[in-house]
């Protein structure tokens, strides 16, 4: 799981069965379900960019959300101000996704560990100001947002919901087959070079500075794009709706899922949003049990000393325990 | 009663044995060196006795089983472990690390007069008394190391290659000093080094380690006298 | 004329709490190499602790004295029981850590008092005899308190014996334990001492912002980008860039226009152009170290 299943059959196989199985799901959920499901992948998308930066690059950020604001914004403006097609707004968010986490990449170069999470830290927590500018209500909608409709249905026979839910689902898989082919290329292991041994990367010839940036930019991208389909399932967006907890959010559905991994990022969104969920209603169901992200805290950092690579690292280790002959 | 007595111990990094049982003893007022050729086992056996490292065995301190004790408890008991590496507090003063040295220390007259003999012995330090220890030279940073193992007023020191990475000039300077504090304080040394020349010329006792075993033993002048030791041994 | 008095003073009132919140964050540094990115929300807990024992007892000053006391104390346990087990951890696994102890403390907060907005009077109250229309007495109350404390701090770390053994244990925790200092306890220490000085800065704090759970977010911002302003590596300096940026902050508000709105974006900016161009902050020293 620190570097990337290598090709095998199984692996296609196991990808296409989890492709397929996906678009049959909105055929037997309710179109609530399918909404939910999206938003999962939404932050799914999210994940995996935060995951290549942290997991794979080894640079920290609890500040994603300020991307996935970018990405959000950016659709809804031309949706709501320009009369854009949704899905035609996406090469525009990835681009200024892109540009502005490459830029903050430059910055991030000079930090390490804790002083660039603070960084992040800061940029998250500075997001909603920026949004709520007076400067900019003309484009932003202030306080109150944007509204718009969701994308209509790519097919005939498509409910709203299934649609968006489909493209959504392609998208995530699309992203995360070239997320695969990144980190198995010459820039994919230059990339984990740069994660465990900066100092050695760069004097094996590698450009850390140009990787680092780059990476920065691919990982808000995606969180970028993430950020406009969450924009699309809940039709609008709002300044207070990206506040810093949506950056810790994403950072524990991506430390629950696991964070060296691209499968992970999946796990990641899904608990994300359905491991919430049941957390509430068990906690409604008595007085005496605490709210869930009480739970969550805990349950992260018991994480933390037990299973650091989430739960597709455990996954991955009872496959390999399961594999090895019982001995050891 | 030997000041020092090690028993068939045993050292692991994670799951390696590093030694694999080891024995030897010294005496008070006494330098025992250890010596060996690159990971024999040298530091590893320093470090066992400090507990820094996981051990099986019994180490005995003035009679006392010192194994199970944690490495802050053990420098209480007057050990003090000079590191590989100097282990200096490079954000700190010079001053600082001294004062840091006399950590366990009651007394502050006793402190104050302990600072000055080190100086008295290291007037280099003296000169760079407000310095941040971590822009001293290497052989500063190394007279800085065993001065502070001084402050504790030690019963024992144990001092890893003192000669590492020092110019011969440099490393000749300490090891005068050593051989004067020896005489002046009569400390106990337990030295592990890896110029076994110098090393040789200063100590009383010695023991060859290779790869975690103990393999000769003896007085110091004889090893050293001892031309095949030398040369099967000791390369020179 | 007076005007701009009154600004800098109540400038300097909250930048007096920005200190006491840079002032945690550099303790548990010096002590421990880490940012407690759950400080702030630790602190919110402690004054909302406060509040009860004043519902409780209704004397301001008891309930402020006990709740400190009760967070020095919990910063310790929470150190030896919930940070311990992770301190030779890769340093992202510590801030997963610590972002966990930010949502048990944010939530948890609201969990036993609701998210209604809650009133803390102040511990200079109005009849103290004190009367100055260029300040109101609780901001000079704030401004004195927190220069006594931080005073006694910086005392502490320079001139005291535990204070160097804290950032000796910090600095290099095996050369810490070879002069016989308890590395252990001086990290528990130092979480002791940054939680009792947070706990001081939410009290201070909530008769001008009010107290709710999510009160101290912006505070903690504030209070990190006091801290690299002024340095990290030095109390003293942590605490006058808190107060520099508190009336940095002041002065924005009013003479920048838009200013009002960007406060939050100015502390970003700060944070980021310091750890851009001068890590070492201010005042701090630049730690040389050879590789």
């Amino acid at each position: 799981m620190i570097r990337p299943n290598a090709l095998t059959p199984k692996l296609v196989l196991s990808f296409g069965a989890l492709v397929v199985l996906g678009c049959i799901v909105p055929l037997i959920v309710e179109d609530y379900d399918s909404y939910q499901i999206t938003v999962a992948f939404s932050y799914g998308i999210a994940i995996l960019g935060l995951n290549i930066l942290t997991g794979y690059n080894g640079q920290f950020s609890i500040g994603h959300s300020a991307f996935f604001a970018i990405g959000a914004y950016t659709s809804a403006i031309m949706i709501s101000h320009f009369g854009w097609h949704p899905y035609a707004t996406l090469p525009f968010v990835a681009i200024a996704a892109f540009m502005v986490g490459f830029l903050f990449g430059f910055p991030a170069l000079r930090l390490e560990g804790l002083y660039l999470a603070l960084a992040t830290f800061a940029l998250a927590v500075a997001t909603p100001q920026i949004l709520k500018v007076d400067a900019l209500e003309e484009w932003t909608g202030g306080v109150q947002g944007l509204f718009f409709d969701k994308p209509d249905p790519i097919m005939g026979g498509m409910s709203i919901d299934q649609s968006l839910y489909y493209v959504t689902w392609i998208v995530f898989v699309v992203l995360m087959a070239l997320t695969w082919a990144l980190l198995h290329s010459r820039s994919g292991r230059a990339i984990m070079a740069i994660r465990d041994n900066p100092i050695a990367a760069s004097t094996m010839g590698i450009n850390t500075a140009l990787y680092k940036t780059t990476t920065f930019g691919i990982s808000a991208m995606f969180a970028g794009l993430g950020g406009a389909f969450f924009a699309f399932a809940n039709a609008f967006v709002s300044p207070d709706t990206f506040n810093f907890f949506i950056a810790v959010y994403l950072l524990v559905g991506s430390v629950v899922g696991g964070i060296v991994s691209i499968p992970g990022a999946l796990l990641g969104g899904l608990f994300y949003v359905f491991g919430q969920e049941y957390a509430e209603e068990v906690s409604n169901l008595s007085e005496l049990i605490p709210p869930p992200w009480v739970t969550f805290g805990i349950f992260l950092i018991l994480m933390m000393y037990f299973a650091p690579f989430g739960i597709w690292g455990l996954i991955e280790r009872g496959m390999a325990r399961l594999k090895r002959p019982s001995s050891s | 009663m030997p000041l020092l007595e090690v028993k068939g111990l045993k050292a692991y990094y994670r799951q390696t044995e590093a030694l694999h049982g080891v024995d030897f003893e010294l005496d008070e007022g006494s330098i025992t060196t250890i010596l060996g050729a690159n990971g024999a086992g040298k530091t590893t056996t320093l470090r066992a006795i400090s507990r820094m490292v996981r051990t099986e065995g019994s180490i005995k301190f003035q009679g006392e089983e010192i194994t199970g004790l944690a490495s802050e408890k053990i420098a209480r008991l007057g050990i003090a472990h000079v590191p590989e590496g100097r282990g200096t507090f490079v954000r700190q003063s010079v001053e600082e690390n001294l004062e840091l040295g006399a950590y366990t220390r009651k007394s502050k007259t006793d402190v104050a007069d302990d600072v000055e003999r080190v100086y008295a012995y290291f007037p280099r330090l003296k000169e760079r008394m407000k310095q941040q220890a971590g822009t001293l030279s290497g052989g500063e940073q190394q007279m800085l190391a065993i001065g502070r193992a001084l402050m504790l007023r030690p019963k024992l020191m144990l001092l890893d290659e003192p000669s590492f990475g020092l110019a011969p000039l440099i490393v000749q300077e300490i090891y005068e000093i050593m051989a004067r504090i020896r005489e002046v304080e009569g400390a106990s040394m337990l030295l592990v080094e890896q110029n076994a020349n110098i090393a040789l010329n200063l100590a009383d006792h010695a023991y060859l380690l290779e790869t975690g075993n103990v393999v000769m033993s003896g007085e110091a002048s004889i090893l050293r006298d001892d031309e095949t030791v030398r040369r099967t041994y000791l390369g020179y | 004329m007076d005007l701009f008095l009154q600004l800098t003073l109540a400038g300097l009132a909250i930048g007096s709490i920005y200190a006491c919140v840079a002032l945690a964050v550099v303790m548990i540094y010096q002590a421990t190499d880490h940012f407690n990115f759950a400080q702030g929300e630790m602190a919110m807990f402690s004054t909302f602790v406060a509040w009860a024992l004043f519902q409780a007892t209704g004397s301001i000053w008891l309930a402020f004295v006990l709740a400190v006391a009760a967070s020095f104390i919990a910063g310790i346990i929470i150190e030896r029981v919930i940070v311990k087990p992770v301190e030779s951890a890769p340093v992202f696994n510590q801030i997963i850590v610590f972002i966990g102890l930010l949502m048990i403390f944010n939530n948890l907060a609201g969990w036993f008092w609701e998210h209604t907005t809650k009133t803390l009077p102040s511990l200079f109250s109005e009849d103290m005899g004190f009367e100055s229309t260029l300040i109101s007495p609780h901001n000079l109350g704030v401004i004195l308190f927190t220069l006594a404390l931080l005073l006694v701090v910086f005392l502490f770390f320079k001139f005291t014996k535990v204070g160097l053994a804290m950032k000796a244990a910090a600095a290099n925790p095996d050369s810490a334990r070879l002069v016989g200092v308890s590395v252990g306890w001086m990290l528990a220490l130092g979480w002791g001492l940054a939680s009792a000085i947070g706990a001081v800065g939410g009290v201070l704090v909530a008769p001008i912002v009010f107290l709710e759970p999510n009160m101290m977010s912006g505070v903690l911002l504030y209070g990190f980008a006091g801290a690299l302003f002024g340095g990290v590596n030095s109390p003293g300096g942590a605490v006058a860039g808190g107060l520099i940026v508190g009336v940095l902050e002041n002065w924005a508000r009013q003479y920048v226009p838009g200013g009002s709105e960007l406060g939050l974006t100015f502390a970003l900016v700060l944070i980021v152009g310091v750890l851009m161009f001068k890590p070492a902050g201010l005042f701090g020293r630049v730690v040389v170290k050879r590789v």
